[in-house]
């Protein structure tokens, strides 16, 4: 058995199309998962019922289905539901923001929770609204904490992107999966793929390990 | 004139009455010390004035207005009622100037210099200038109590409440803070003190409230309660409290 990158080589104009359209899916859902999860979060965190239940309700909804579920669903449910097509991006766009929105509400709600209550008594006393105390008091240290796992959920929706491929939506692994069955090198075209995430998430990681100690001096 | 006045005021936490019909009235110019056992009511009573707690009945009036129930509203009155706490609450990812900016800039609407220079105002009034930049992490506890003192007063309170305000303060650290309060007291500000420091409240008080059992058991002149108390669970009260002063 010998391997064989020179066909990877010839087709890296198809990867190099893959990754930017990973990169771009997952900023995509990187920003819409993490800002609608906020607004989640502070539904869950809010008494008032108007706004705690339906967010309660979004995230077990969310957690407890299986993304790549969801995307299919939205690809092709939706459609016959609804009068209007849906591309492969905006299906998994939804399904992965959708579901990162839940989680990262999970972490926003926590991370809210973890101020001490007297933080709230200082913002208050000074006749601050609920929103003000939030905004000004409450949410930047709490975003101080939440940041670890923030960043955590950020590199799994760099790779939850490869879920995209279930809907053809050109990214690193649809190529891969194409290059292997144009080819017949299943061994070299899926290596390549795995390479190809391992270099854009290993600096990634490393820089996350650096914001967590800066982060902790800073304490 | 009368500045605050509370009508039957009661509070229940769970199955335990802590207020049980509080009537109080605070005239401008008063000092108040709340004295009493842990557990009496007192920092619920402090908390109830400004609606860090919500009352379960009576009144607070303000100005002659009962003051409402709707957030609104209340958003207002802690605005004319500054309130200073145990553990201070000072905002750990603020300097010292940024704490006592934060409610001019925030509530007040003031902008940057004009918030700037009030802070460093109140900053110097309690002896704190040179510490503007520093965060609170780096501060005493003293120093703690005195920015968060700083930080109510550059809110124009027209009454401060100050809940124990040097009970988690090392010994020789209280000084410092009484020091500020008192010089607050002798500018003829109108204020409220929970407190344990009896001889503060003795000079310091132009009216001495003891609470017990969510009730006001006795009140009078520093001297009529501290030094010549009527009744008897002042009296018991007072004595372990003097048990080991020297």
């Amino acid at each position: 058995m010998k391997w064989d990158f020179a066909s990877i080589l010839d087709n890296s104009d198809a990867l190099l199309v893959g990754a930017a359209g990973t990169v771009h899916i997952f900023a995509i859902c990187l920003v819409l998962g993490l800002t609608l999860g906020l607004v989640v979060g502070l539904g869950r965190y809010a008494r008032t019922p108007w706004f705690h239940w339906p967010a309660t309700a979004f995230v077990e909804f969310f957690r407890n289905t299986p993304v790549l579920v969801q995307i299919l669903w939205f690809y092709f449910a939706l459609p016959i539901l609804l009068p209007f097509e849906i591309s492969p991006l905006a299906a998994a766009a939804l399904g992965i923001s959708l579901n990162s929105a839940a989680f990262s509400a999970e972490i926003y709600r926590g991370g809210i929770q973890s101020i001490e209550p007297g933080q709230w008594d200082g913002a208050r006393s000074l006749g601050m609204s609920w929103g003000e105390a939030m905004r000004r008091i409450i949410l930047p240290q709490a975003l101080k904490r939440m940041t670890p796992a923030l960043t955590n959920r950020a590199i799994e929706i760099f790779k939850m992107s490869t879920l995209a491929s279930a809907v053809a939506y050109v990214e690193l692994l649809q190529q891969g999966k194409l290059i292997a069955s144009l080819n017949y090198n299943p061994i070299e075209a899926y290596t390549a793929v795995a390479l190809i995430f391992f270099v854009f998430l290993w600096p990634m990681v490393q820089f996350t390990y650096l914001l967590e100690r800066r982060l902790r001096r800073s304490e | 004139m009368t500045l605050l006045k509370v009508t039957d005021l009661a509070k229940t936490f769970g199955p335990n009455p802590v207020l049980r019909g509080i009537d109080l009235d605070v005239e401008a110019g008063e000092r108040i010390a709340i004295l009493g056992a842990s557990g009496s009511g007192k920092s619920t009573l402090l908390r109830c004035l400004n609606f860090m707690e919500m009352p379960d009945s009576g009144t607070v009036t303000l100005d002659d207005r009962v003051v409402g129930r709707n957030e609104k509203e209340l958003v207002k009155v802690r605005q004319r009622i500054g309130m200073v706490f145990q553990q201070f609450n000072l905002f750990p990812h603020m300097t010292a100037i940024g704490n006592v900016m934060e409610g001019l800039r925030t509530v007040r609407r003031f902008s940057k210099a004009d918030a700037h220079a009030r802070a460093e105002k109140e900053l110097a009034r309690v002896g704190l200038a040179d510490k503007a930049e520093t965060y609170p992490a780096h501060l005493s506890g003293g120093q703690k109590q005195r920015v968060a003192i700083a930080r109510a007063l550059a809110m124009d309170p027209e009454l401060l409440l100050f809940d124990e305000p040097t009970s988690a303060l090392d010994p020789e650290l209280v000084g410092e803070v009484l020091n500020v309060i008192r010089a607050l007291a002798e500018e003829g500000r109108t204020m409220l003190l929970v407190t344990h420091e009896l001889g503060f409240a003795y000079h310091v008080a132009t009216r001495v409230i003891f609470l017990a059992d969510g009730t006001i058991h006795e009140q009078g002149t520093p001297d009529e309660v501290l030094k010549h108390p009527k009744k008897e669970r002042t009296q018991v009260f007072l004595a372990r409290h003097k048990e080991f002063s020297l």
